[in-house]
């Protein structure tokens, strides 16, 4: 095992880890910087997003509003005091991209142009076509090579966090080419892993996002907060769960259902008229799509397709010249994996994961209750997206908290050195190699594919006791089955992807025990999350608080709660739809 | 619905190959699946072993791409049913070395992407704004920063394969990329690594990057521009001497 010595480590090569990296290096140029991915950095997820990053910009518009959105959209679930820092900060962290080289699209005159979100009331969301997270990541990325500082860690697998004495000490990480360990030791660490879609059969998330870095730190005792909301993204293709961004409908298209009728009017998203208009119809929050959808399944109004049930949306009124320009990631992904010409016809939808609104537990500096241990991103729970999460908030957030916990990371790295822990990370090493050598067991596949049929069965978008008990049943019994060991054909140690897919499901089952358990505790309905047994609606008495998902060993985790912050936003109705003035798309 | 699809894989690994071997795979297929998804079939119920870079699924990570049928595609845009019945041959890009099966070593690359120095250099920047830049200036660079590394040009280029040391396709088309953009200053810093002899000098106008590059980039004519820009350039520096 080598064992290389650093200031800050940085777990995830994605915005916020990089935006991390970039700001730990820039508090001192003498400080060194870790930075471990298992992809090379321009492969992360980020890549993928693609409608935009929300920054108040309009002269119409105002922090105020920002915030308003955000924790409305939130169900009141936000701690506002952080929203109230995230959205003072997005703008400039946006013009940081830019002058960095982030080639959002322009208006004529040469300034940055911004579309609309769903739930958003003016149109703040900046945009490089529909390939905002490729441009932020590759912007990011080509940038951090200008920094000597950064000690790039390609393709090592983080397995473990070291923690000696009730602080965080480096990360034992797994050089993927060649399967060798090397303990990194450092002052301080930043997790920016990303979220864990991938414990859902159906969703919009690249292969990576397994939920490693809130497996990393649960096991290391940090509560996870608010697992059980999830988001499923209403527009995404059915079978791969590709995302047909929200974008589309932020430049105007419609959706409709097997009748060729826009169903979100009968959902508390109308009246139709007059359209577009702010925060009504398919310019509706997330949650409240999804869960339209839904309905209109179980009233047999969607439209069949050999992936399973759709609805359509439709983007030909846009016309071909503005799908060219604003939607040209969106057009040749229908035409590749659908088949459908989205000029010519509409694109066949339905729900898919995209998003975990929980995640580590955070405060506004990033810091997690393990002193010198810091998260940013989707694998943290900072407290911006509460119940749901609004559309190009999470974009935005990557560079406006990676930033912080990345100088946060760098000052905390000024505390002393501890004791010699190489003998903890010798010791987690072994444990990564006593799983290469299991000759009995389950396939990986075998308790993958059951793992995510249990969390898509029992966790979905409406919920009851009975689903959500029977789905920790389930995944309880998974997990004694992990434990026992995962049956692997691959013995050998470069680039043994089946070792390394056996430890991420580790994490996966751990992060899914978390979310199924936390959603069954919550005896209400907020946001993302919905309950058909008696707890429809939400009960702010009960459950205007957090729940805490903390790590009890083989056991099901404990499950506790912590106060929101309430500072000027007090929980009210959630309205959308209604009157309200056309808007006039840019 | 499900037919089957003969699928022979390149396979070598370093410690239980001492060179590479083909192996062959019958994979139940949909008319739906692509050749990643292929790999995977393979990997979860046939073969555990078999090892490939893979992540967003959708063409724009840039992780997945292979030779199939000796075209450098990425595998996850790429459908089965187009090479029904097979036999479908799989193998790592070529021109680089492989670290296991399908996963190369990407290291060169990275190296020549950090070469062309792919950031703005402008110390003059707008105090707490944008700069102002008009479409029309976007457009003189935005296609070439629509690179997603995924070295199918490198693998397509026959002059990599001849000179590892030639800076190559993706690499030079995100130099024009910066050059190009009318924020950047960093032009003359550039320049050094265009006017070398792996510069774009190194490329004799095969223009096969172009060809398999999935996102439109045409480094072909990047390199192209900055031969134009290469030759004003020494007449430039002869004039001033």
């Amino acid at each position: 095992m080598q064992v290389i010595q650093a200031d800050v480590v940085v777990v995830g090569g994605g915005g916020a880890g990089l935006r991390a990296a970039i700001a730990a290096a820039d508090v001192d140029p003498k400080l060194s910087i870790a930075l471990v991915s298992k992809v090379v950095p321009m492969r992360s997820h980020t890549v993928a997003a693609e409608g935009g990053a929300a920054g108040v910009t309009r002269a119409d518009d105002s922090l105020e509003h920002h915030f308003h959105d955000t924790v409305a959209g939130g169900d009141w679930l936000c701690d506002q005091d952080v929203v109230d820092y995230f959205v003072a900060h997005c703008h400039e962290e946006l013009v940081q991209l830019e002058h960095w080289g982030c080639p959002w699209s322009r208006k004529s005159d040469g300034n940055v142009n911004v579309r609309f979100f769903g739930g958003m009331t003016v149109q703040r969301t900046w945009f490089a076509a529909d390939r905002s997270g490729f441009h932020i990541l590759h912007t990011l990325f080509q940038t951090s090579l200008r920094y000597e500082s950064i000690r790039r860690f390609d393709e090592y697998f983080c397995a473990e966090l070291i923690v000696d004495e009730g602080r965080v000490r480096g990360v034992l990480a797994i050089c993927i080419a060649t399967g060798e360990f090397v303990f990194i030791e450092a002052k301080s660490v930043v997790l920016a892993t990303g979220g864990a879609g991938r414990v859902f059969r159906q969703n919009t998330n690249a292969g990576t996002v397994t939920g490693d870095g809130m497996g990393l730190a649960y096991r290391a005792g940090v509560p996870l907060r608010d697992m059980e909301f999830v988001q499923w993204h209403p527009t995404c293709l059915p079978g791969t769960g590709i995302l047909m961004t929200e974008a589309c409908r932020g430049e105007g298209a419609i959706l409709v259902n097997k009748d060729g009728y826009r169903y979100l009017q009968d959902y508390g998203l109308g009246p139709l008229d007059p359209w577009p208009r702010a925060k009504a119809m398919e310019l509706g929050p997330r949650d409240r799509l999804s869960q339209a959808f839904w309905h209109e399944q179980q009233k047999g109004r969607t439209i069949a397709t050999a992936q399973g049930p759709a609805v359509h949306l439709d983007l030909r009124h846009l016309g071909a010249k503005k799908i060219r320009e604003r939607l040209p990631l969106i057009a040749e992904a229908a035409k590749t994996f659908a088949g459908v010409d989205a000029v010519k016809e509409p694109i066949p939808v339905c729900p898919a994961v995209h998003y975990t609104m929980g995640g580590i537990l955070t405060n506004v500096r990033c810091e997690t209750p393990l002193p010198g241990l810091y998260a940013a991103g989707e694998c943290a729970s900072v407290g911006i997206h509460g119940a749901n999460r609004l559309g190009s908030n999470s974009l935005v957030e990557i560079v406006v908290f990676g930033k912080v916990a990345g100088e946060q990371a760098a000052r905390f790295s000024a505390s002393g050195k501890g004791p010699d822990v190489t003998g903890k990370a010798r010791a987690a090493s072994e444990r990564c190699l006593a799983m290469l050598n299991v000759s009995a067991g389950d396939r990986l596949a075998t308790i993958r594919d059951a793992m995510r049929d249990a969390m898509e069965s029992g966790v979905g978008i409406y919920r009851t006791g009975e689903t959500m008990k029977t789905a920790c049943d389930a995944l309880a019994g998974l997990a004694a089955r992990w434990r026992h060991g995962v049956r692997l054909d691959d013995r050998s140690r470069a680039f043994n992807t089946e070792w390394l897919g056996a430890i991420e499901l580790g994490f996966m089952l751990d992060v899914a025990q978390a979310m199924a358990h936390s959603a069954l505790n919550r005896r209400e309905s907020r946001g993302a999350h919905m309950r058909l047994d008696g707890f429809g609606k939400r009960d702010d008495d009960g459950y205007l608080k957090h729940t805490l998902a903390t790590h009890a060993g083989g056991h099901s985790p404990k499950i506790s709660y912590q106060p929101v912050t309430i500072t000027r936003s007090k929980p009210e109705a959630r309205v959308y739809g209604g009157a309200g003035k056309q808007a006039v798309l840019t | 619905m499900s037919r089957t699809i003969a699928i022979e894989v390149l396979r070598y690994g370093p410690e239980t190959d001492a060179a590479p071997r083909w192996q062959r795979y019958d994979v139940p297929f949909t008319d739906e699946m692509s050749v990643l998804e292929g790999l995977q079939y393979i990997k979860d119920h046939l073969d555990g072993s078999l090892t490939f870079r893979w992540s967003c699924r959708m063409a724009i990570c840039g992780s997945c791409g292979a030779l199939v049928n000796g075209t450098p595609k990425l595998s996850c845009e790429t459908f089965l049913r187009d090479y029904f019945p097979g036999p479908l041959r799989i193998e790592a890009l070529s021109h680089f070395p492989i670290v296991r099966d399908l996963a190369i070593d990407q290291g060169d690359f990275l190296k020549k992407l950090e070469a062309v120095k792919p950031y703005l250099i402008n110390p003059d920047v707008p105090a707490g704004n944008t700069f102002v830049q008009t479409p029309e200036e976007m457009d003189r660079y935005y296609q070439y920063s629509q690179c997603i590394n995924c070295l199918l040009c490198y693998a397509a280029c026959p002059q990599y394969g001849l000179n590892e040391k030639f800076t190559g396709p993706a690499a030079l088309a995100l130099l024009h990329r910066y050059n190009a953009d009318s924020r950047d200053a960093g032009k003359a810093q550039r320049m050094e690594v265009v006017n070398a002899e792996d510069g774009v000098w190194g490329c004799t106008l095969v223009g096969y990057c172009s060809e398999v590059c999935p996102k439109g980039v045409d480094p072909a004519r990047a390199v192209n521009q900055n031969k134009i820009e290469s030759t004003k350039d020494y007449f430039l520096r002869f004039l001033k001497k």
